[in-house]
């Protein structure tokens, strides 16, 4: 019983919380799940936007235009992906990689030192986990806004290059798209929405660190798979690209549900990393398992007529 | 319309896979010039679409179409002059989007898009019409996900999408050596109507030398990288399989052992 008022108790904070993840959620959905390239940049750009949000705000800047600067720091920081990728023929994976590892040091550079706070009593902050409630309902309007954008733009010709370039990089080509330009372009906006994500992060937990971003992706690929499971379980073939949007945000949702309800069972915070890993092998594991299961060799070995010399069973 | 002018291209040069792919290819084809390809394995004929189409840069000479030299313009700036349709079902299409999507990109080649939608009322409308043409019933399952038709339709669909906007050239790599026999003649046969309908220039590579015969008024024969026999015309329309074999191997100076081309010279 007392984990169970504990866990609703902090229910807001975690939804707002997995909302603000959502919107990073978001983000990888675009590179993972669109363009299908592995982003790992995310783990740099999300603590970009927290450092840039916090040094601004800190200086007095209006908040909105904080997180227009976080947004476009994580665009920036997607752009440099985008280049190394397409410009000097990195592969994405190194590229994203050699992104993150120099944001650590951009993102010290940024703040003066490892960590900044910023607190609520002394800034008008678009929210703060001090007020779960209303950071939950802010959280969801914000999210809601940037899925009705993304719907709009993958709905526009530059969304259809996009998505072309994502499924089959040779039709888009022989369709005169330039894939390099959008992969470029989706990287810019999956970026900028961590950064957006960073910049709100920030603001909610009160600080910016410069290790804010570590295991990012980890969480954001978990929100997209977890998402995606759900989503064609519920919706099956109904499954449309807003109902994917929303459900890589309602996937980061569950998973701090389920972090939280894991740590009151008795999971030490500093083995959240484990469980966000954990998440992830199991999500994609299982319906791994599950296809060989249908289709394996032992299965053929059985389904095979006794011969004789049978090295099958021997 | 497409000129090719002495095109050299080595892959993989100065290593032990070093290839020499096309050694010299020239061609001139006239407006409305259907050309068919034949060849052994490995003889430069998608090579040659290849560098029609851009994949990777040619190491000499010119392509030149529609009064335009393309040889400097990377794939996708070209190809606003070119349709396709590959061996490989899977090549022509996205997979993951909508027929009508798929349209919609297509009726963009070589326009310069922006933030315009993607697919509007009126295109879905036309596509409707277009589809209908297909005689697949496709126009009834527009916003089906094209990964859910079958080869034979996706080649049929990217047939359409290689010329919803008409092209200067349209190149037909084997385009139904991946279906069955009867899949393959109908996709043929829409092939012919849509070349004809349009008065397209096309080249098609076939590894079935009856076909190659009987469609299109030219047909070239290739041989490591060059062209060794072009005919039309009348002439062209007299050729039997029996003299393609032996004009092969009076040029070559060796038979045409392709199991490929024996097996359709068989059951033609
Ligand atoms: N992208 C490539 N890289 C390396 N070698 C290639 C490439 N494309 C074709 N080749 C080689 O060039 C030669 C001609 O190939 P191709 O034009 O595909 O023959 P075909 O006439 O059967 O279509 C072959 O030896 C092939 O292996
Ligand atoms: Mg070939």
């Amino acid at each position: 019983m007392n984990v169970l008022t504990t866990f609703l108790n902090a229910l807001p904070g975690n939804v707002s919380q997995g909302l603000i993840w959502g919107i990073l959620a978001i983000g990888v959905f675009i590179t993972y799940k669109i363009l299908d390239f592995p982003d790992l940049t995310v783990d740099g750009s999300i603590g970009t936007g927290g450092a840039v949000a916090v040094m601004l705000i800190t200086n007095d800047c209006p908040i909105w235009l904080a997180l227009l600067c976080a947004f476009a720091a994580g665009c920036l920081a997607g752009l440099v992906t985008g280049l190394l990728n397409t410009a000097l023929g990195i592969p994405g994976i190194l590229a994203g990689i050699l992104t993150q590892l120099a944001l650590y040091s951009v993102n010290l550079d940024i703040m003066g030192q490892s960590n900044r706070p910023v607190s609520v009593d002394k800034y008008p902050l678009v929210l703060s986990s001090r007020y779960a409630v209303p950071a939950m309902i802010k959280s969801m309007l914000i999210v809601a806004v940037i899925i009705a954008i993304l719907y709009w733009f993958f709905g526009t010709e530059y969304g259809f290059t996009i998505r072309a370039t994502g499924c089959n990089s040779n039709m888009a080509r022989a369709q005169g798209i330039s894939t390099k330009k959008s992969t470029v372009i989706a990287l810019i906006l999956s970026n900028g929405l961590v950064g957006l994500s960073g910049g709100l992060l920030s603001q909610y937990q009160g600080f910016a660190d410069v290790n804010m971003g570590r295991g990012a992706i980890v969480i954001g690929l978990a929100a997209v798979i977890i998402g995606e499971v759900l989503g064609s379980v519920i919706f099956r073939k109904r499954f449309n690209f807003v109902a994917k949007l929303a459900f890589a945000a309602i996937g980061a949702i569950i998973y701090f549900l389920v972090l939280q309800l894991v740590m009151l069972l008795g999971l030490s915070s500093s083995n959240n990393k484990l469980f966000s890993a954990i998440v992830v092998i199991i999500f994609l594991a299982v319906p791994y398992l599950r296809n060989s299961s249908k289709t394996s060799f032992k299965k053929a070995a059985k389904n095979a007529a006794a011969v004789k010399g049978d090295v099958n069973n021997a | 319309m497409l000129e090719l002018i002495n095109i050299k291209k080595t892959f993989n040069l100065g290593t032990i896979n070093e290839k020499k792919a096309l050694d010299g290819v020239s061609i001139k084809l006239d407006e409305g010039d259907f050309v068919t390809i034949i060849g052994g394995n490995g003889a430069g004929k998608s090579t040659t679409l290849n560098a029609v189409a851009g994949v990777w840069p040619t190491d000499s000479g010119s392509i030149i179409i529609g009064g335009n030299n393309i040889t400097g313009l990377p794939e996708h700036r070209r190809a606003k002059f070119i349709g396709r349709v590959f061996q490989d079902p899977m090549t022509g299409t996205a997979a993951t989007m909508e027929i009508q999507e798929n349209l919609a990109l297509a009726a963009r080649r070589g326009n310069p898009r922006g933030l315009r939608w993607g697919i509007t009322k009126k295109e879905r409308e036309e596509y409707h019409e277009q589809l209908k043409m297909l005689d697949l019933g496709l126009e009834d399952r527009m916003s089906s996900k094209v990964g859910l038709l079958s080869g034979g339709q996706r080649q049929a669909l990217t047939l359409l999408m290689a010329t919803l906007k008409k092209p200067e050239i349209l190149l037909l790599d084997e385009h139904t050596a991946a279906l069955d026999p009867k899949t393959a003649a109908k996709v043929l046969e829409l092939s012919d109507k849509i070349i004809a309908e349009h008065n397209l220039t096309a080249m098609m590579v076939t590894h079935n030398m009856s076909d190659a015969i009987k469609h299109g008024n030219r047909l070239i024969m290739m041989n490591e990288g060059r062209i060794i026999y072009d005919v039309k015309g009348e002439e062209k329309k007299k050729l039997t399989v029996d003299i393609l074999l032996k004009k092969f191997e009076e040029v070559s100076g060796k038979a045409l052992s392709n199991d490929r081309m024996l097996f359709s010279k068989e059951t033609d």
